[in-house]
């Protein structure tokens, strides 16, 4: 006989087919126009990117529409240093949250365009588009957020919304 | 509620969440996996002498381990079952069949699996079923390609 079986193939597939809803779909079209729209709450006047349609700490429906932004500060970072399956960014890279001007949430993006041990709280970062003919109503629309070259952003300034 | 007929505009997508795993079977799965590529179906006996198919490393009511592995029958009986009039994806028969735990001869408790059966009226709890082998048997619970209606004598 050959050898005894030790192990086994296993995989766990769920195919979805998700749909957006109102709010996010606003955001992604504007998203495939190269602009960021958020949503403020009418009782504590939070702006969210991306907006979500209720605001989780008052629990109300967002009303207005706000423009955002494609500027803002990097509030935390991890440096990604692990390959994994479906990874597609040269290691190492930074994955960060950018709290967008005008914006009252942070949103998760990558950072490029600079040495990775030069990354750090309060960076100032604009995001950088793909072509006009290339975007699309998704995330890949936006490329990464890299530096302005502002001078950094004083750590009061977004230490409300880490 | 979302009704993706009702055309509101709103955008929807595709969206897979897929885990690569591996397992590691230990002792007795392992056995019994390897037991369904040599084309024979094992169970475990416990000190109360009733004989598990599929085989578990425990009495599942002593919490002892187990390792008296005994040789079952490839035949048995349905003793629950489900229609699945529309197979999906990955499932053991592209066509219709049913879900049903099957006792094997000698066994004292069930094993799930597919039976090929033409529709359901064909199915029915205490029918017996045999097993279909699959050609090609890597050592998975696959190698049983299924179970069919044993021929009436």
């Amino acid at each position: 006989m050959s050898e005894p079986v030790r192990r086994i193939k296993a995989p766990v597939r769920l195919a979805f087919e998700i749909n957006a809803g109102h709010a996010l779909t606003g955001f992604l079209r504007a998203i495939a126009e190269g602009r960021f729209l958020g949503q403020r709450c009418v009782s504590c006047h939070k702006v969210y990117v991306p907006p979500r349609g209720v605001c989780p700490t008052c629990g109300l429906l967002l009303g207005e529409e706000v423009p955002v932004a494609d500027t803002g500060t990097l509030t935390t970072f991890c440096t990604v240093n692990v390959p994994y399956e479906g990874q597609t960014m040269k290691l190492p890279y930074v994955y960060g949250s950018i709290l967008l001007d005008g914006a009252d949430i942070p949103f998760p993006h990558l950072v490029q365009g600079l040495p990775v041990p030069e990354v750090r709280m309060g960076l100032r970062l604009k995001a950088v588009w793909a072509p006009p003919a290339e975007r699309k109503p998704t995330m890949e629309s936006i490329l990464w957020f890299s530096p302005t070259g502002e001078p950094d952003a004083p750590f009061a300034s977004y230490q409300e919304h880490l | 509620m979302y009704d993706p007929a009702a055309g509101d505009g709103t955008l929807t997508a595709p969206y897979v969440l897929e885990y690569t795993y591996r397992r590691s079977l230990g002792p007795v799965i392992g056995r019994f996996l390897t037991g369904l590529r040599d084309g024979k179906i094992e169970g475990i006996r416990t000190p109360a002498g009733q004989v598990l198919v599929p085989p578990t490393e425990y009495d599942p009511h002593t919490g002892e381990p187990l390792t008296d592995f005994v040789e079952v029958g490839q035949s048995g009986v349905v003793t629950t079952w489900a229609w699945i009039a529309e197979p999906r994806p990955g499932q053991p028969l592209a066509r219709p069949f049913a879900w049903a735990l099957i006792r094997l001869d000698g066994a004292d408790t069930a094993l799930l699996h597919a039976v090929d059966a033409p529709g359901p009226e064909h199915m029915r709890s205490g029918m017996r079923v045999t097993v279909r082998w699959r050609a090609e048997r890597v050592g998975g619970i696959g190698d049983i390609a299924c179970f069919e209606p044993e021929p009436v004598r």
